[in-house]
């Protein structure tokens, strides 16, 4: 590989790695042509960690690091001093598809900065697109970052190529967005997700390409003051209306070159995995978003305890819940059993009556449940009326980023 | 009673195993009485009737959990998975649903270690360009824990269908020369390529997305254990990343905050903003640029007429003549639209005519290219485009002509039938009839006369409220 192109990848990877997002899922099972290459699965593929425990399944770029916006958070912003480089559409296409066939990655994952227009930026980006599918007969996984600020027509094209669009919301509250993307603006970027939603939609409908992968955003943590219960809010709100794939949270980290308007801390990572927690319960597990605000302090999720815990210990009066009776909206509240603990309870059940050891082979977060719930030969006594009980339960920091 | 010994071939021997199971459900020999072993190249079981049994029905479930469970590597995998076959068969059919019986936990276990070996084969294998002259060629050394060098091809397959790639392993090798699957011998390193010329950018690249402030080996470890590491070109950043890191976050945050070196690009910013076409044509060549789309269409038809027309009519798509001409409105229906305005006094040549869809949508029939619909996606992939239009020629009227225009006017699906009539299109007066398509379509003559007079008495109507003094802001015509 060429020395400038290795150069140029080395800056272009480096400012494309605040995005949290690597994931190839949600395509469904899409096989190369027979001259063709490239395939998707339903879950998608991760071809490396990296020392920060983080999953490299994309070849995750940004098409240049010329940025003419002014985001404080970003190390790309326009008054930043960091190195800059730009590739050519080609240069991208090569690149994807020669790490695609020595196996590297799953796809591409382009985003940009904006250089002369958001159009000519979204154009850009859509010609790399294309030229994989149509030049390449390429089928692995796309994901396309969407400029909101771009002609509407664009993102008709973007999901035509892309399996996944996203537009990062990036500051949970307007008021965020003003002060620190000062060229951003909410109902912009609302009102393309809502498009991207529609098209996204009606596409499944008429068993169409567009982003079959649906739409996912992003938002900093710790780059302003909004509360957990705000973000969660936020987010309840992004699933509810644009029915986004995913909401992921990034902490903010330190960036080479900061702005003067956000002093640098470590990142908040511990608070980061508790939203992804949470997001999971508001998801997967039936919670109502006032219920976790309710079970946090002062909008805070607890940081010691993960958010499923923290609220059982809130309203202890509902258990201890019997494995063998209980409804399993009741049974995915008990903390320490997944979702897919609950539903392998439920099957076995039908046939046997479960005791501990049995309810010990189906999940591995039979510690944090064991005095919320009953089996035939175990019950928890007083146990749940201890005033420890939280201390007891408290798990050591170490299981972190199981969701980041 | 005696113990009865069958000896399996070394790896996955699934066939082996299945007619095993037949024989010994034929024979009704229990679990406890049967003792598996493994051989390089066993005689079977040393008696031929063994073919011969009556095959053995299972719920799907539990034969797809054999067929991954064989490819582990435990030795005892075979008596597990007999003793699971002897209770389904024997009063149990539901076993598998019982999840947590020590049996379906263990077997579980099993296939779960192998679908998580097949994952990191998937995510783990890299290829390396072989040293060949003109055809490119790609070969890998892979070390897999379980025997699922056959049940991992299928993905190698469909993925890297146009290529010819080796995977070599300790336990087999396979070979895909872009037709066909060929298995070979155990394989050792040093028969794969020892270097790529891509994998020092690979190497840069996994360095540059690491993110030193988040550094968490634990969790990296987790997923990417280290016994993968030597065959992976890019785990050689990892002690360094992991040693420098506190320290790059320490500069980091000890750094202060720097003045930009340049001044704000002013006028860059400014022209950043101006991005929207602003004629006709710098609409049309964007149109033009992105392509169809639908599936079809050679080129894309715009819309034809005067910049500043007062009556813009919107039909559905080009057809076959509309789509080789380049021209809107140039085929049968076109003729008829025409003809019905000239009628009634509406000067084709000041209206401007267009589509909501701009490129022609159709089936390959043999050599006909039959209309195909647009769908209400497809129809909202084009709006954007023509409410752009409509801002350019900033017409009094905008006529729909038939549901499809309908559509794409309103971004709602609304039948013909209850709308037909004056209508208000954003901030457009509008007017609502049928499409002259539907015209050509109705079967007998006397309706299609009355049709067409219901037709004409839309376009007197149109040319009214176009003629009309719009200053007043009255309708000429009462809403019905
Ligand atoms: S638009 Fe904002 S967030 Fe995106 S690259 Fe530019 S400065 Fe960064």
């Amino acid at each position: 590989m060429d020395e400038k192109l290795s150069r140029k990848l080395r800056i272009l990877a480096d400012a494309a790695k605040y995005d949290a997002s690597c994931s190839s899922s949600g395509a469904g099972g899409r096989k190369a042509d027979i001259d063709g290459l490239g395939s998707t699965t339903a879950s998608g593929i991760c071809h490396a960690y990296t020392p920060d425990g983080r999953c490299v399944s994309l070849l995750k770029i940004l098409l240049t690091n010329y940025c003419l916006f002014d985001c404080a958070y970003c190390v790309n912003r326009r008054t930043s001093n960091v190195k800059r480089a730009k590739f050519s559409v080609d240069e991208v296409v090569t690149l994807t598809i020669e790490f695609y066939k020595r196996n590297y990655i799953e796809g591409l994952f382009l985003s940009s900065g904006i250089i002369r227009s958001p159009d000519y930026t979204m154009e850009q980006m859509l010609l790399v697109a294309k030229k994989l599918r149509r030049e390449h007969g390429f089928r692995g996984y796309i994901h396309l970052k969407t400029i909101p600020e771009a002609s509407p027509w664009l993102i008709e094209e973007a999901g035509l190529w892309a399996d996944r669009l996203s537009i990062n919301l990036e500051l949970p509250t307007e008021q965020s967005l003003e002060r620190l993307a000062p060229e951003k603006d909410g109902a912009s970027i609302e009102g393309a997700m809502a498009q991207m939603f529609e098209r996204i939609e009606e596409a499944r409908e008429e068993r169409r390409h567009f982003s079959p992968a649906g739409q996912t955003t992003q938002m900093i943590v710790g780059a302003d003051d909004t509360t957990d219960a705000d973000v969660l809010r936020t987010s309840a709100k992004l699933y509810g209306h644009y029915a986004m794939k995913r909401v992921y949270y990034s902490a903010f980290s330190p960036i080479p070159d900061s702005s003067a308007i956000l002093p640098l801390k470590s990142p908040p990572l511990m608070r980061e995995s508790r939203l992804y927690q949470a997001d999971w319960l508001l998801r997967y597990y039936g919670f109502q978003v006032e219920e976790i605000a309710e079970s946090a302090e002062k909008g805070m999720l607890d940081l010691d305890v993960d958010p499923k815990l923290a609220w059982a210990l809130k309203n202890r009066h509902l258990f201890p819940v019997d494995v063998n009776q209980a409804e399993r909206e009741m049974l995915l509240r008990v903390p320490g059993l997944g979702a897919r603990a609950v539903d392998k309870i439920v099957m076995a059940r039908r046939h046997t009556t479960l005791r501990l050891e049995d309810v010990a082979r189906l999940t591995s977060g039979l510690k944090r449940a064991k005095p919320f719930l009953i089996a035939a030969d175990y019950h928890p006594n007083k146990k749940l009326d201890r005033q420890d009980l939280r201390e007891r339960l408290i798990e050591k920091p170490q299981q972190l980023s199981l969701f980041a | 009673m005696s113990l009865h010994l069958i000896t399996l071939k070394n790896g996955a021997d699934l066939d082996g195993f299945r007619r095993a199971v037949r024989w010994l459900m034929a024979e009704e020999l229990a679990p406890q009485h049967i003792l598996w072993s493994l051989d390089e190249a066993p005689g079977l079981f040393g008696d031929d009737d063994l073919h011969d049994a009556p095959p053995v029905t299972l719920p799907k479930s539990v034969a797809r959990l054999i067929e991954m469970c064989v490819c582990h590597s435990d030795p005892e995998r075979y008596a597990l998975l007999y003793q699971l076959v002897w209770r389904v068969l024997n009063g149990e059919r539901d076993l598998l649903e019982i999840a947590s019986d020590p049996l379906v936990h263990r077997i579980d276990m099993m296939a779960r270690a192998v679908r998580r070996d097949l994952h990191k084969m998937y995510a783990f294998v890299r290829f390396r360009r072989m040293r060949t002259e003109h055809l490119e060629r790609f070969a890998a050394w892979f070390e897999p824990d379980h025997f699922i060098l056959e049940a991992a091809a299928p993905f190698f397959i469909d993925r890297f269908r146009s290529l010819d790639w080796t995977i070599l392993t300790p336990i087999g090798s396979m070979r895909w020369d872009r037709r066909d699957l060929t298995f070979g011998p155990p394989a050792r390193r040093e028969d794969a390529p020892d270097e790529d010329s891509f994998e020092e950018g690979w190497r840069g690249y996994y360095e540059s997305v690491f993110n030193p402030a988040r550094v968490n080996p634990t969790a990296m470890r987790a997923e990417m254990p280290k016994k993968y590491w030597r065959n992976l070109p890019e785990t050689a950043a990892i002690p360094g990343l992991i040693q420098t890191a506190s320290q790059r976050v320490d500069s980091m945050m000890e750094q202060e905050a720097t003045m930009p070196s340049k001044r704000t690009p002013e006028r860059a910013l400014e022209a950043m903003w101006d991005q929207e076409p602003k004629t006709l044509e710098e609409l049309n060549a964007i149109i033009a640029k992105a392509g169809p789309l639908v599936p079809g269409a050679t080129q894309a038809v715009f819309g034809e007429g005067p910049k500043r027309a007062e009556i813009v009519f919107v039909g559905e798509q080009p057809g076959d003549q509309e789509d080789l001409q380049g021209r809107p409105f140039v085929g049968p229906a076109g003729k008829l639209l025409t003809k019905a305005m000239a009628e009634v006094g509406i000067d084709r040549s000041k209206a401007y005519l267009t589509n909501a869809v701009k490129h022609f949508k159709f089936d390959q029939r043999g050599h006909r290219r039959i209309h195909a619909k647009p769908t209400t996606g497809e129809v909202k992939h084009y709006r954007p485009w023509l409410m752009k239009e409509l801002e350019l020629v900033r017409p009094r009227l905008v006529v729909a002509l038939g549901a499809t225009a309908l559509l794409a006017l309103t971004g709602k699906s609304t039948p013909i039938s209850r709308s037909r009539g004056i209508a208000q299109f954003g901030p457009y007066r509008g007017y609502i009839t049928v499409h002259p398509s539907y015209l050509l379509r109705l079967p007998d003559e006397a309706t299609k006369r009355e049709a067409y007079e219901a037709f004409l008495n839309d376009l007197r109507r149109i040319h009214d409220l176009a003629e009309a003094d719009l200053d007043t802001g009255e309708l000429p015509l009462a809403a019905e």
